[in-house]
């Protein structure tokens, strides 16, 4: 596979013994395409893991031990020598990802953000050191001497915030006061003659904004490098895989049905009611209602259907016993019949398509008379409250549900209902529909089980 | 006797007089024993003096041409002039004669020096900024340094003040600007402002901020830190008086605040040029002249502000101030431990009788959310009817302490409640906008009050135990003291006769010289630094 060599030309680059790199400048590096995606899974991965931890509320400690974990299983290279590199290299391919909207820059702003800050955190003196001065943040480590001049105020400060109390090992920074004024607006610091004396946290914090205002800049730079000439130089190579990796759903495919064998149409209307997320619920259910269903609809639940295990002539069969009572049967085989054989891979392109992940249908935008679409996301508060309530949602998780709409964590107010229903806790979340439908059909079997 | 008469323009064929209207004639009577009576006709300057019309430059100008003259004042107009003009006068003293029934200020004869003293009057600031105001060292100050020849010095610095003059009736007049000393003192004494207002550098002459609109290109770049104490936002802390009235009794409140205030910028942040401002009435202003404060940012400023700010609660909120957590911060530690608790317990609690009737206690037993102790306090209090030798509040407030911080009640939360009352009773309340903000402007110093004629005199942080606010020189006082003093004495130090000798020379010790030596060393480092740096790029 042909080399890629990244745009960012800078020569110069320090030979930086850090691991902990600031990504001033692209490497240049020859890349294999298939790393060049690769390595950018691999680092996508631990940030939708944060951002997942962090939508789900996890507390700072919690998130401590996830981003060193999901770091080490995901940006670990079989060369020790290659993981600076593949962490270089997959941060730039990322920015060329996310570079391209607003929304997307924000989110990967946030994420890399909050990276950065745990790594920081565990990155060794040294190497915490070399970071500050690279920054250029005009912070001196203070001797001991003075360490022990001060030192009672110090306490008295960590004590105020209950912070664990400076011992003699401690690192504290000074710092002009200019620089840190929200620090001096909370009197979150101890300040002594126009100087601040900061604890390595706050560095951290400090850190982490620069990094980001940094970063910030550095993306809206990329993006108009992106639409100037980057994605029209590399339209045939680089460019796919760009404008795929953001939407990449990077849990399992659900496209076939791996332990649960088939699913047939008498049975549809029975897990319909009891394992369906309320997406594929409302479709089938208007579905039955209307006997039709639109386009986005039809490839919505067509997909979904085909996951949870229902063959192709069983789908043929059941949407042709709803469509045909509307438009009749001829028109059914002429018009609609194509769509749900291609969707198996049997027409056209003659592709296997997969079930659309919650990512997917939550960024959808259904307009009139659509019916796809994430209930939590395109639902109206008294409609979701009403369609929750069929659910058999009780009230006080029906509040807490509507809490995470209004924060638009749509995919945990849909765990947060199939947690209610099914009466025990998802830890994992729901990503797709099919996982849920699976989890689902688990949670009934071994309660079958247990009662048989 | 004491004659102040207003006279309509028409009456007073006064040549020139395009100026404000209308003159005061005044009578000195107190002067009559050792000199000559006299009448201060005080004449305005039209803005912009047409040359064809003689202009009286003069601020007061005697009317019995047999005297001589009481201040060496110039008059430059011609003798026909001034014959015009006695003329004119002679119909005033007349007018005033017979007016002087309803003009005549009651009570005069039994205490003629308090209603000179204590009065304000337009024609007296004539007088004072002709001949007191200390206009050298005031444009000394606003330069920085800049004034001086060395090369790195900014000639268009003080050129880029905004000053603002509140005249007579309101007027308002922003974005005053001078390039000079000499333009500067012209223009106060031809426009004789009530008040004179100090806002920021900006980054082009004010004056000529409309050629600039739209650009963004006019924007204050540099400004003083500032503080603003009132003491109407003690009114709840203070019985002795209210608004806008101040004594011995309620000073300590702001002396208090000096002192937080003075060692928290100086051992905290670091600053060393703090001039302490008596605001003429009631409060005071701080102004923090370090190059570095000047430059600060408008966050840094809020920063500063937040520092200082310790929410006084509200007026449904039990507690005026709450301090939460284990341990005070170390600055507000000091604050109490140097200041507050001595104010409070050896001047404010018996001054304000802060325990000593129902009403008052309730206000303090209320900060104390513990019923078994408010209740036994209660009960002692009420039933206490018998006279101590003590004063009753201190007797009050050591049982209170007592109680707070036995080791019965100690646990429970109420250890704090001893320093909270003693904050919420004495520690400074700003007005955080003020210094939060580039471009919020403030009293000069050295202006007159319109209202109390007081001038606006520095206060000494390491002495402002012993500012006495009623003591402050009024304009009138000052005039006096100059009428009394010999007048041969060269003019240039009038101030030296009176007793704004004092505040001057105290301005100019503790604040002007420093202030400007450390200038001059910054404007040489700087430029050094910036020498340097240029004969670094060329080399490369
Ligand atoms: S969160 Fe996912 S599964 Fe749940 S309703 Fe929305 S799209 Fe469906
Ligand atoms: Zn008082």
């Amino acid at each position: 596979m042909e080399p890629y060599r990244p745009q960012g030309k800078s020569s110069i680059t320090t030979s930086s013994t850090t691991n902990l790199p600031l990504y001033r400048s692209a490497p240049p590096l020859e890349v294999k395409l298939e790393d060049f995606e690769l390595y950018a899974i691999d680092r996508l991965r631990v940030l939708k893991g944060i951002s997942d931890g962090l939508s789900r509320g996890k507390k700072s400690e919690e998130m401590e031990e996830r981003v060193r974990e999901l770091w080490n299983t995901n940006m670990k290279h079989p060369q020790a020598s290659e993981d600076v590199n593949k962490d270089i290299i997959s941060h730039f391919v990322l920015r060329l990802v996310y570079c391209r909207t607003e929304e997307l820059r924000k989110w990967f702003l946030s994420m890399e953000t909050i990276l950065f800050r745990h790594r920081f955190l565990y990155a060794g003196s040294e190497s915490q050191k070399q970071v500050v001065a690279e920054l250029g943040l005009p912070y001196k480590p203070i001797s001991y001497a003075e360490f022990e001049a001060v030192k009672d105020k110090l306490v008295q400060v960590a004590r105020l915030f209950g912070l664990t109390v400076p011992s003699g090992d401690a690192i504290y920074y000074k710092v002009p006061w200019e620089e840190v004024p929200e620090l001096v607006a909370g009197r979150r610091i101890f300040l002594h003659k126009g100087y601040a004396y900061i604890t390595m946290y706050q560095v951290v914090s400090l850190a982490a904004t620069q990094f980001r205002s940094y970063l910030s800049k550095a993306l809206s730079l990329t993006n108009r490098k992106w639409t100037s000439t980057i994605r029209e130089q590399e339209k045939n190579r680089l460019t796919p895989i760009v404008e795929a990796l953001c939407t990449s759903y990077l849990g399992p495919d659900y496209s076939q049905l791996r332990e649960y064998g088939d699913v047939s149409i008498k049975d549809l209307d029975q897990i319909a009611k009891s394992s369906f997320p309320l997406c594929m619920r409302h479709l089938f259910e208007k579905l039955k209602e209307d006997h039709h269903l639109k386009h986005g609809g039809r490839m919505q639940l067509g997909l979904f259907l085909k996951g949870v295990g229902l063959k192709l002539d069983d789908a043929l069969a059941f949407w042709k016993a709803e469509f045909s009572q509307r438009v009749g049967a001829e028109r059914f085989d002429k018009e609609y019949a194509y769509s749900i054989r291609h969707n198996y891979g049997k027409e056209g392109k003659r592709v296997d398509y997969s079930p659309y992940c919650c990512q997917k249908i939550i960024s959808s935008s259904p307009s009139v008379g659509d019916h796809h679409g994430c209930p939590y996301r395109h639902f109206s508060e008294d409609n979701l409250r009403a369609a929750l309530g069929k659910m058999g949602v009780n009230n006080r998780t029906m509040d807490d549900i509507m809490d995470k709409v209004r924060n638009r964590h749509y995919q945990l107010a849909c765990t947060l209902t199939f947690e209610s229903i099914h009466g025990l806790s998802c830890d994992a979340g729901i990503n797709h529909p099919n996982q849920y439908f699976i989890d689902s059909q688990k949670v009934l079997q071994s309660k079958n089980n247990s009662t048989a | 006797m004491f004659i102040s008469s207003r006279f309509k323009r028409t009456e007073l064929a006064e040549p020139g007089g395009k100026g404000n209207f209308p003159p005061k004639l005044l009578i000195f009577p107190q002067f009559l024993s050792r000199l000559p009576p006299f009448l201060f006709l005080i004449t305005s300057l039209s803005p912009e003096p047409n040359p064809s019309i003689p202009v009286f430059r003069s601020n007061f100008i005697t009317c019995f041409p047999s005297v001589s003259l009481p201040f060496r004042s110039v008059f430059p107009f011609a003798a026909s002039t001034l014959q015009q003009f006695t003329g004119a006068v002679a119909k005033m003293v007349t007018a005033a004669v017979e007016n002087q029934e309803s003009d005549m200020v009651e009570g005069n004869e039994q205490k003629p020096k308090n209603i000179v003293s204590d009065g304000f009057d337009a024609n007296y600031l004539k007088i004072y900024y002709g001949k007191l105001f200390p206009h050298a060292d005031f444009f000394k100050w606003m330069s920085y340094g800049n004034d001086g020849k060395h090369p790195g010095s900014d000639q268009s610095y003080f050129g880029r003040r905004e000053f603002s003059f509140t005249l007579d009736n309101d007027i308002y007049l922003r974005f005053q600007s001078f390039n000079s000393l000499s333009e500067m003192e012209n223009s106060i004494k031809e426009k004789c402002p009530f008040k004179i207002d100090i806002g920021p550098v900006y980054s082009v002459d004010p004056a000529k901020r409309h050629a600039y609109a739209g650009d963004n290109v006019f924007t204050p770049v540099e400004r003083e830190l500032v503080f603003d104490i009132d003491m109407t936002d003690y009114d709840d802390v203070r019985y002795c008086c209210s608004g806008a009235d101040v004594c011995l009794d309620c000073w300590p409140l702001m002396t208090a605040a000096i002192k937080v205030i003075d060692t928290t910028l100086r051992d905290d942040f670091g600053f060393n040029h703090i001039l302490w401002v008596f605001s003429g009435r009631r409060g005071v202003h701080c102004w923090v002249c370090d190059g570095k404060a000047r430059r600060l940012s408008n966050e840094q400023r809020a920063a500063i502000a937040e520092y200082f700010h310790l929410y006084q609660g509200n007026e449904s909120s039990r507690k005026k101030i709450s301090l939460t957590g284990p341990v005070l911060h170390p600055f507000l530690a000091r604050s109490y431990i140097e200041v507050l608790k001595d104010s409070f317990e050896s001047q404010l609690l018996c001054s304000q009788k802060i325990f000593s009737t129902e009403e008052r206690y309730e206000k303090i037993l209320d900060m104390i959310h513990d019923e078994s102790i408010t209740s036994e306090l209660r009960g002692r209090w009420q039933d206490n009817r018998r006279p101590s030798k003590n004063d009753v509040n201190s007797v009050r407030w050591e049982q209170l302490k007592n109680m707070l911080q036995s080791g019965k009640h100690k646990a429970k939360g109420t250890r704090r409640h001893v320093e909270e009352i003693v904050f919420s009773f004495t520690y400074p309340r700003l007005d955080l906008e003020v210094t939060k903000h580039m471009n919020h402007l403030l009293k000069a110093p050295f202006c007159v009050h319109p209202k109390t004629g007081r001038i606006c005199v520095p206060i000494d942080p390491e002495h402002c135990d012993e500012f006495d606010p009623t003591t402050v020189p009024t304009v009138a006082q000052l005039l006096e003291e100059l009428n009394a003093a010999d007048m041969e004495v060269d003019s240039e130090t009038d101030w030296d006769r009176t007793s704004l000798g004092e505040s001057i020379r105290f301005f100019r010790s503790s604040f002007l010289q420093p202030l400007l030596k450390s200038c001059k060393e910054e404007i040489e480092s700087s430029h050094n630094l910036k020498v340097q740096q240029s004969k670094n790029s060329l080399s490369w």
